[in-house]
């Protein structure tokens, strides 16, 4: 958690006792209970920092030099809750201009942005500030998805920014960007999700659902390794089985990766599914799957669907016991 | 479990010193950073000591005192001592209570009515007075909450509906609505779910395929598509694969082995993933693994409080049947 450029600032850190603004203050020390059960020993400067800050949050003095307190009590560990509670109680007193805020939770995240408090602060701070905020937040959130792709508080927060101020404009093309450069990153497909379904832009998903499954089948025919994307494709058709089971393009993917015979464990999958929702293969599926199987496999007559189960049994042997089960389904079905 | 043949053994013992040493350690940056969390650090340690059949090594009386210091006004618990309260902590203090069958130094009155008081009118729930909205603390006041016997206190149904709102196409669950699956948000929602009697709102079959699907080569679970695994995914995908009754999906020899190579043999503890350093967390989280998949010599624990099913049985079933069984 501790950063190298922390460990400098450390190196030039004064004691609070020898600074002259905080001669008037007497720090109080951490109560850890009688004769402690887990007696911590800390770093000084942080058990100095936070004697002051104790005295100063006991004392509920919303004064500067408490807030700039915090912001040194924060920099040493950004995970304390009373720390960032007691700030958000400093900034309203003081009525400071919040976009300097926005600045210092931007100077914290440099640090450790896996942080919920952090996160929940800075939500705090674009509430107050409203649509001003919008690209802002948007900004601030690309940036550190630019280092993490998959930052679960980025995405909540910009999330959030996008249904309470807005800034619904390039989200799709965002999207697109970040699965330009990763095509398995499940954050970015959850957000492509989120945009069709809860943008007001784009007319939800059925308006959106031509032009996404001719998008997905691309992604998975290039990938066919990739869970996202199947997994996307086959939310397109939420709630709308009869329209997945009889549109040919997701039954002509499967056949396409099928055919390739490489990867292709979601393009089985997603084909027994479509069986198990009433999809009719022709020959030709048959004729595939039967190539996947062993030479030496018993045959499985007409029933194309058991041996599906049987050829993910052998290719996915990690979850045999999964696809045992669907094929053991099966059965009870007839 | 002869079926695990000669994978390596539990170090059990050299856990157990792990985590009674861990706290006393002095200069360690780690204790400096979980001061402020020092009630969930307990929760940790003293559960895996149970699970491990060795908590009777503590000084019950003085982790008691100690909680009870930890109680705000409010009936919240901090963190530690002075600090401010938040849901986190209390049901840290409520579990740890639990397992040394101490529930009554609380004002059961008091801590429930700060947990229901953080319920919103969507049926979600926020951490503390600051308002942070999260599933994890939809499940956290609702395992607190019943072990209180005090679910009364909340809207159910409502909160039943938030969690529900926050269900994907994948059949897994975020932290709001449309927040991305994720093994650990999962947990939270399997487990109020659970403990409302309210399963039937899961897709089964479709979350017990995605949670199957965390399973790597090496054995080892992630918390979600293309990350790398990490042991605290062997409690959260674990946990909630029992709850939903489809544990059998994944290859279990192959997870105790992971679990069993993150041991730091030497020194005891678990890391999250093989030759990295230990922590308390990644123990209790090995740990629990292990018990929920019926490792010899382990406590079985309870796959929606996490707590050992001796406790839980103790609080739904009375203390009768702690004797009998």
């Amino acid at each position: 958690m501790a950063s190298s450029s922390s460990d400098e600032e450390f190196r030039q850190w004064i004691p609070f006792r020898q600074r002259p603004e905080w001669s008037d203050v007497k720090p109080l020390p951490q109560d850890d209970g009688p004769s402690p059960v887990v007696p911590i020993a800390y770093k000084d400067s942080f058990v100095e920092t936070m004697d002051y800050f104790r005295a100063l949050y006991h004392g509920d003095e919303r004064s500067f030099r408490a807030l700039s307190l915090t912001s040194e009590a924060i920099q040493l560990n950004p995970g304390n809750y009373t720390v960032w509670h007691f700030r958000r109680l400093i900034l309203e007193a003081l009525e400071v201009d919040l976009q300097n805020e926005l600045d210092f939770t931007e100077a914290v995240a440099r640090g450790n942005s896996k942080n919920y408090q952090l996160w929940h602060h800075r939500r705090w701070i674009a509430e107050k500030l409203g649509t001003i905020a919008t690209s802002k937040e948007l900004e601030f959130t690309r940036k550190i998805l630019s280092l993490d792709a998959k930052h679960y508080h980025a995405w909540s927060h910009r999330q959030w920014v996008l249904q309470t101020l807005g800034g619904w404009d390039d989200e799709l093309s965002y999207c697109d960007e970040l699965l330009e450069e990763d095509i398995f990153n499940n954050s970015a497909w959850n957000q492509r999700y989120f945009v069709i379904t809860n943008s007001p832009l784009h007319g939800g998903l059925k308006a959106m659902r031509t032009s996404e499954v001719s998008y997905t089948v691309k992604a998975v025919i290039a990938y066919p390794e990739n869970e996202s994307s199947w997994r996307y494709l086959r939310g397109l058709y939420k709630d709308d089985n009869h329209s997945w089971v009889n549109d040919a393009q997701v039954s002509s993917a499967c056949l396409k990766v099928l055919s390739a015979k490489n990867n292709y464990v979601f393009a089985l999958s997603t084909l027994l599914d479509l069986i198990c929702h009433g999809f009719q293969p022709n020959q030709e599926f048959r004729d595939i799957v039967d190539a996947l199987g062993t030479p030496d496999s018993d045959r499985q007559g007409s029933d194309l669907a058991k041996s599906i189960c049987s050829v993910l049994e052998r290719v996915d042997p990690i979850r045999a016991n999964y696809w045992r089960w669907r094929r053991s389904k099966l059965s009870q079905a007839v | 479990m002869e079926i695990f043949g000669d994978m390596g053994e539990l170090a059990a013992e050299k856990h157990v010193e792990y985590i009674l040493s861990v706290e006393k350690k002095k200069d360690s940056f780690e204790s400096v950073v979980m001061e402020h969390l020092r009630m969930n650090g307990a929760y940790w340690g003293l559960t895996t000591l149970d699970l491990l059949g060795k908590l009777h090594a503590v000084d019950v009386d003085q982790i008691v005192s100690w909680i009870i210091k930890c109680q705000h006004d409010s009936g919240g618990f901090g963190g530690n001592i002075g600090h401010d309260p938040h849901v986190l902590y209390t049901l840290s203090a409520v579990q740890v209570l639990a397992l040394f069958d101490k529930l009554d130094v609380l004002d059961i009155e008091k801590v429930s009515t700060y947990v229901a008081g953080l319920q919103n009118e969507d049926g979600s729930f926020s951490g503390d007075m600051w308002g942070e909205i999260d599933t994890r603390f939809s499940y956290i006041a609702i395992c607190c909450l019943s072990l209180l016997h005090r679910l009364d206190k909340i809207n159910v149904e409502n909160a039943v509906s938030y969690i529900v709102s926050c269900k994907n196409l994948d059949g897994g669950f975020g932290c709001m609505p449309g927040g991305e699956s994720h093994a650990g948000q999962i947990f939270c929602c399997v487990g109020a779910l659970a403990i409302t009697g309210a399963l039937h709102h899961i897709d089964k079959d479709l979350l017990g395929w995605w949670l199957c699907e965390r399973q790597v080569k090496s054995g080892g679970l992630n918390g979600r598509p293309e990350k790398l695994p990490d042991v605290c995914y062997s409690w959260w995908v674990l946990s909630s694969l029992i709850m939903i009754d489809r544990v059998h999906w994944i290859n279990k020899e192959k997870l105790v082995k992971y679990i069993l190579d993150c041991q730091d043999l030497d020194n005891g503890g678990i890391s999250d993933r093989p030759d990295d350093a230990v922590d308390v967390y990644h123990t209790y989280f090995g740990v629990a693994g292990l018990s929920l998949l019926e490792y010899t010599g382990l406590k079985a624990i309870d796959p929606a409080y996490a707590l050992p099913v001796d406790v839980v049985n103790r609080i739904f079933i009375g203390r009768q049947s702690k004797k009998e069984s």
